[in-house]
């Protein structure tokens, strides 16, 4: 099996939908000649041409909405935001059409689309260019949310997203787009959206985590795994809808949770975790839940010492394992 | 125009020039980090635009911000601290090279969100309309920008509302690797303009005086109650869109072509031909903006970081 970067993964699966169905495209700015900001779509306007690999202008709002429209065509269309930061000129186009096409519709109405969005900090991107906006989406229901953490998964989830009848919104870890690397079989696979995946079994306590996080929540795993506490780690994959099953099963098992995102705390995914925990499996708690986020400000400032304030690392998710072992 | 103010726009462009050659290689050294987006070919651009501007006049932009914050009155110090992220920067290492702003010197900014600064100066501009000061606002984007719904939303309402308002469209060709009529159902932007019965003109970017006499007619028409005016200013970006852009959707020919009309080179060679300047004192001139930069360089450098609670300060306004 090859070793490829997240990244690559990511280019690998739009490639090979676009090969299996010429109903699959791409819209985005400068996705075509330039091969995307982060370079994901590289080699694909040269390969498909640009009819299957479309420049857009420069309007967020129209690259979602359109992309709406051809899917009630008939149509794949794969949206690419440059950044997640600039979803939000798209915003009501997801949550006004894209999200309730099919239930106003009686399901007569499909919008079978991925918009994907490099979401995170980490990067030295600043205000603008840093954020993560799961949270805004995984409280609409007609919308599917993914966050891939490896190329495996990445490449799986990504194929599964292009093939889902209904819209979905593909967060990617960019810090992670070239650091992240993990192998990937030649050939045809996919990963089904709504399971979680136990990535480590562990005894002592549950990490719940997702994309950039969950890679740095596995180092921290290492590190305190060390120091004899058994960590498990559970990578959520799919935000919506989520796996109670899987969630609530490791906290039976190992009595303890955390849940750690990059977005901040209020509001944040979190909380619909620890809910689903206290509902379904506060009998087997033995421990506080607990959560590890963000800091609760409006953006992740520029300056260097600042962006690391802001950003969660193995080292301080290490902490917050340690501590919740302690109790 | 005095010989004082020829040589003061000189400055300033020389001025921006240095200060982004620095940056670009501060940047190259890993001191500056993100994303850089350099003005080196559009000095003369905003330059021009502001030169004519009262106190009163406000000015907004969008992320290609460091040669309008210098134009606006920053100093090279807080503009260079900014961009590594210090203390001493104009908005204290928490904005970077995209959100430079000071509001005291009525420069609202440094915006990274294409185009949604557009209806923010309108806003600013309803302000002035509202409370009859003479102000207008000033309000830069690029070709890119105008592809977006906020700036027919915007320009569409200046019109109706006759908000004293001052569009310029930086037109360099390219939204980042698209170029204007790739992404553009006009290429003559200011057309657009046309569309909401905004009047329109161009100016050659290139070339400062220009600039400046297009920039001051506008301000003056505005200024006495005329409404919105639109003004798309013809330039090039001589560098990438931002550090490390590959540059495969233009030719190295093309670049050159238009560095052979360096907007500075051009300004220079104006001076001492009309007899404005010898070349003596331009180099005297062009020493002195080398020290210029390179003090905002070491100060820079020397600056502190900001300090850990800075990260949860300003979240809200706490007293009124
Ligand atoms: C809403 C939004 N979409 C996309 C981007 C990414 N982006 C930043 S600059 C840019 C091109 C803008 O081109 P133009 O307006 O011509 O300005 P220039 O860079 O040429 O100065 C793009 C697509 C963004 N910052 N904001
Ligand atoms: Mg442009």
């Amino acid at each position: 099996m090859a070793e490829i970067t997240m990244i690559e993964a990511i280019r690998q699966a739009m490639d090979e939908e676009l090969a299996r169905d010429e109903n699959v495209f791409i819209v985005g700015e400068d996705v075509g000649q330039r091969g995307g900001v982060f370079r994901a779509t590289v080699g694909l306007f040269d390969k498909y041409g640009g009819e299957r690999v479309i420049d857009s202008p420069l309007a967020e709002a129209s690259i979602v909405g359109v992309g709406i429209g051809a899917a009630l065509y008939g149509m794949r269309p794969i949206c690419e935001i440059q950044f997640a930061d600039f979803i939000h000129p798209a915003f009501n186009q997801i949550i006004n059409e894209a999200a309730k096409m099919c239930y106003r519709s009686n399901g007569d109405w499909t919008v079978p689309m991925v918009i994907r969005a490099p979401y995170g900090g980490g990067i030295g991107g600043g205000l603008y260019h840093s954020q993560s906006l799961e949270a805004l989406f995984t409280h609409t229901p007609g919308l599917k949310v993914v966050v891939p953490s490896s190329p495996y998964d990445a490449k799986g989830l990504l194929k599964s997203a292009v093939r889902d009848p209904n819209p979905v919104l593909y967060f990617e870890p960019k810090k992670g787009y070239r650091l992240i690397k993990g192998e990937v079989p030649e050939g045809e696979y996919t990963v089904p959206i709504g399971p979680a995946n136990v990535t480590r079994a562990g005894s002592d306590l549950t990490v719940f985590s997702y994309g950039m996080m969950h890679y740095y929540t596995l180092q921290a795993a290492e590190a305190v795994a060390k120091e004899g506490i058994d960590v498990e780690v559970v990578d959520l994959r799919t935000l919506y809808p989520v796996d109670r099953e899987t969630i609530l099963k490791s906290v039976s098992k190992t009595g303890k949770a955390l849940i750690v995102h990059e977005d901040n705390l209020t509001g944040g995914y979190g909380g619909e975790i620890a809910a689903i925990i206290a509902e379904g499996a506060f009998s087997d708690l033995d421990a506080p839940v607990r959560r590890l986020a963000g800091p609760d400000v409006p953006a992740v400032p520029f300056s260097h010492p600042m962006q690391d304030w802001f950003m969660l690392n193995p080292a301080k998710i290490a902490e917050a394992i340690r501590q919740l072992a302690r109790y | 125009m005095e010989k004082k103010e020829y040589l003061d726009l000189y400055h300033q462009m020389v001025a921006i020039r240095r200060m982004e050659e620095r940056a670009a290689e501060l940047y190259q050294q890993g001191k500056i980090g993100g994303f850089l987006h350099l003005y080196i070919g559009q000095e003369a651009v905003s330059t021009g635009l502001i030169a004519p501007r009262t106190p009163d006049d406000r000015v907004i932009t969008a992320y290609r911000d460091h040669g309008v914050a210098y134009n606006c009155g920053l100093s090279a110090r807080e503009i260079i601290a900014e961009l590594l992220g210090k203390a001493t920067g104009c908005s204290k290492g928490k904005g970077g090279s995209m959100h430079m702003a000071d509001v005291k010197k009525n420069y609202w900014g440094g915006h990274a969100i294409v185009g949604a600064h557009l209806p923010l100066a309108a806003g600013l501009a309803l302000g002035d309309l509202y409370s009859k000061t003479p102000g207008v606002t000033i309000c830069m984007f690029g070709d890119g920008a105008t592809n977006i719904g906020y700036f027919h939303e915007a320009l569409n309402l200046s019109k109706v509302w006759n908000l004293p308002v001052l569009w310029v469209c930086e037109n360099n060709q390219y939204g980042m690797g698209t170029a204007v009529d790739r992404a553009s159902a006009v290429s003559d932007i200011r057309k657009k303009a046309d569309g909401y019965a905004i009047l329109n003109d161009e100016v050659d970017g290139m070339d400062v005086l220009a600039v400046k006499e297009a920039s001051a007619k506008m301000l003056e028409e505005i200024r006495a109650g005329g409404g919105p005016r639109f003004l798309e200013i013809n330039t090039y970006r001589f560098r990438g869109h931002s550090m490390g852009d590959p540059e495969r959707y233009r030719k190295a020919d093309e670049v050159h072509r238009y560095q052979e009309n360096d907007p500075i080179g051009m300004f220079r060679k104006y001076l001492i031909a009309a007899g404005i300047a010898s070349e003596e004192e331009i180099v005297k001139l062009e020493d002195v903006i080398e020290e210029e930069v390179r003090d905002a360089v070491e100060f820079a450098e020397n600056s502190p970081e900001p300090a850990p609670e800075e990260l949860y300060t300003n979240v809200y306004f706490e007293t009124y």
